[in-house]
């Protein structure tokens, strides 16, 4: 009878202790998100000004602007995509439509999944050997972009693949019944219903791309000239968040450095609605 | 008519063969993007090392690289980085995983979907943010706690890469937890198990591979990132102890970049190299888990059909 007892007991004070545990690490979870959400509005919200957004950072006057680094980061964001959609965007589909070797695609899936275990700062000093120094674009927005483009490969390619397989194999075998030859199903059956993949790929990319500074340190640089509309894919320029890092620790100026962080924080939570929304906007799209 | 006809046909499977073939290198790119990186890394790297010699590069304890007589070990950069992410393992694994039992099992759909999107949001901040808050409120503060002169330290930059491993481990095991079979539980909890032992006990072992994942996915998290660690650390090259400042491997090849020339510079591609090494193994070793992971889900639809059968 005592020992029946004991282990009830024990069974309780087991579930009691599991569950307090969880309840510290759930609260602990939100907390955390909470704190630094609320941290950052609050140290950064009050330092952002129209002059900060609008100038550059000036010795004259002796102010700080980051107008620079928003058209930086900009540029790095456009051109990135430009390249890699394409990319991700073909290899998703020679991977899912075409490819019929099963080797081939174990081993470019295996590629793609090593790609994205890589550290950004490897890629920065990769990208600063082959496209700064080997191809000679030197530090510049572009070399930055190119080497973003490799990090955001497996991430286009990965959402595009899963919207791609969601395609009904029936979809293609009516096209392919009405005589219409691979390309031109790809082209108008298949491309037009994986939109949400790609789509998804995008917005997921623009905030890795936001995110980033080790990979650009060293290829983009983190000059905060203001330079025109053309010769800015060429010239050097630090994105946001190499602003933010150069502010922080080389300079000392915290006012600013939070400012961009609060900037960062709202564009992030914006991304990640954006994520949310176009998710449910398809999943309800394709139900119907 | 008719050789006309076969002429649209060549012409169309001419352009079929084409596009083929473009799509096809599409798809070799991402090979020959980490071939390029394979290739670059190992070429930049091996001189240094063959230059220093293998043993005294990483076994060395000392690390002077702008010294009279320049000295390169990089074992306190080894030793920083293996006890960094050890440290941030030992902190954000438990948090993380109980967490995700508890968002996977107990929480109501509306609770887990709040969560959830709080930790994709963690996710998705940048590390330099990371990095501000660390420097602005962690260091301070554990410079006053511990009453030492700077609060730079490992311990800093241990509990900043506690955070920022979270949602991924989070996320990991909450893929590997939800693809557990409902009648695995219901038949514990048939057996008389109350719920938290059912989930501890019948739940999370069923989806060990998922979550060995999800704290390898951590480690690699972890041993790569350079720009929070930077702002924290403090960067000086000391053999790894808690309250002192420190130098990882990341931020090794990352703080001396920009001005580094001749063999200092070569040896920081040395420095890559291995952390690549390291990189290239914890990948293996995910794939591995991931695989183990997916072998056991399939294993437990072929036994849910059995059973119906």
């Amino acid at each position: 009878m005592i020992m029946k007892n004991n282990i009830k007991t024990k069974r309780k004070a087991y579930s009691v202790l599991m569950k307090a545990l969880m309840g510290i690490s759930v609260t602990l979870t939100c907390a955390l998100v909470l704190f630094l959400i609320g941290y950052i509005l609050v140290k950064g919200l009050p330092n952002i000004s129209w002059k900060l957004l609008s100038t550059k950072p000036s010795y004259l006057d002796d102010s700080i602007g980051i107008l620079p680094d928003i058209l930086n980061t900009l540029y790095v964001v456009l051109a990135t995509l430009v390249i890699v959609l394409p990319l991700g965007v073909g290899a998703a589909i020679y991977l899912n439509e075409y490819a019929s070797n099963k080797k081939l695609v174990g081993i470019i899936e295996y590629a793609s999944e090593t790609l994205s275990g890589i550290p950004s700062i490897i890629y920065g000093l990769v990208g600063m050997l082959f496209f700064c120094q080997f191809l000679g674009m030197k530090t510049s927005l572009l070399a930055g972009s190119l080497t973003l483009v490799i990090m955001n490969l497996p991430t286009v390619m990965r959402t595009t693949q899963e919207s791609l397989k969601t395609v009904p194999q029936s979809y293609r075998e009516g096209a392919f019944g009405l005589g219409a030859g691979k390309w031109r199903v790809i082209r108008t059956v298949v491309l037009p219903s994986c939109v949400d993949g790609i789509i998804t790929g995008c917005i997921l990319s623009v905030g890795r791309i936001l995110g980033e500074s080790a990979a650009l340190l060293f290829t983009a640089g983190f000059a905060h000239a203001l330079n025109g509309i053309w010769d800015g894919l060429t010239s050097a320029g630090a994105t946001l968040t190499v602003a933010l890092y150069v502010y922080a620790k080389e300079n000392g100026e915290f006012e600013v450095a939070f400012a961009i962080a609060a900037i960062l924080m709202i564009l992030t939570v914006l991304i990640n609605l954006a994520a949310t929304m176009v998710g449910k906007y398809f999943k309800k799209k394709k139900n119907i | 008519m008719k050789n006309n006809k076969s002429f649209a046909d060549r012409h169309k499977k001419l352009t079929e063969d084409i596009i083929h073939i473009i799509f096809l290198i599409f798809g070799l790119i991402t090979v020959a993007f980490v071939l390029l990186i394979t290739v670059y890394l190992i070429i930049a790297g091996i001189p240094a090392i063959r230059k220093i010699g293998l043993i005294k590069f990483l076994f060395g304890t000392k690390w002077a690289s702008t010294a009279a007589e320049p000295e390169y070990g990089i074992l306190p950069f080894i030793l920083t980085s293996i006890y960094g992410t050890a440290g941030a393992i030992v902190i954000g694994v438990p948090i993380g995983f109980l967490t995700s039992v508890y968002l996977a099992k107990i929480a109501k759909p509306r609770v887990r979907a709040v969560i959830e999107s709080a930790v994709s949001l963690l996710a998705g901040i940048p590390s330099v943010v990371y990095g501000l808050v660390g420097m602005m409120v962690l260091v301070p503060g554990i410079r006053k706690l511990f009453n030492i002169p700077d609060g730079a330290s490992l311990l800093a930059a241990i509990i900043v890469l506690a955070i920022m491993i979270l949602p991924s481990i989070i996320k990991v095991s909450l893929t590997a937890l939800d693809a557990v079979p409902k009648e695995y539980e219901d038949a514990s909890l048939a057996l008389g198990a109350n719920p938290i032992e059912t989930y501890f006990r019948v739940s999370v072992p069923a989806a060990k591979s998922g979550i060995a994942a999800a704290v390898v996915l951590g480690v690699g998290r972890a041993i790569g990132e350079a720009m929070a660690v930077m702002m924290v650390s403090g960067n000086v090259p000391n053999m790894p102890s808690l309250f002192q400042s420190v130098r990882f491997l990341t931020t090794a090849v990352a703080s001396e970049m920009s001005y580094a020339a001749g063999l200092q510079r070569q040896a920081l591609f040395s420095i890559a190299l291995v952390l690549f090494l390291f990189i290239m193994l914890i990948n293996a070793l995910l794939n591995f888990f991931l695989k183990r992971s997916r072998g056991t889900k399939e294993k437990h639809s072929r036994k849910r059909k059995e059973a119906s059968d």
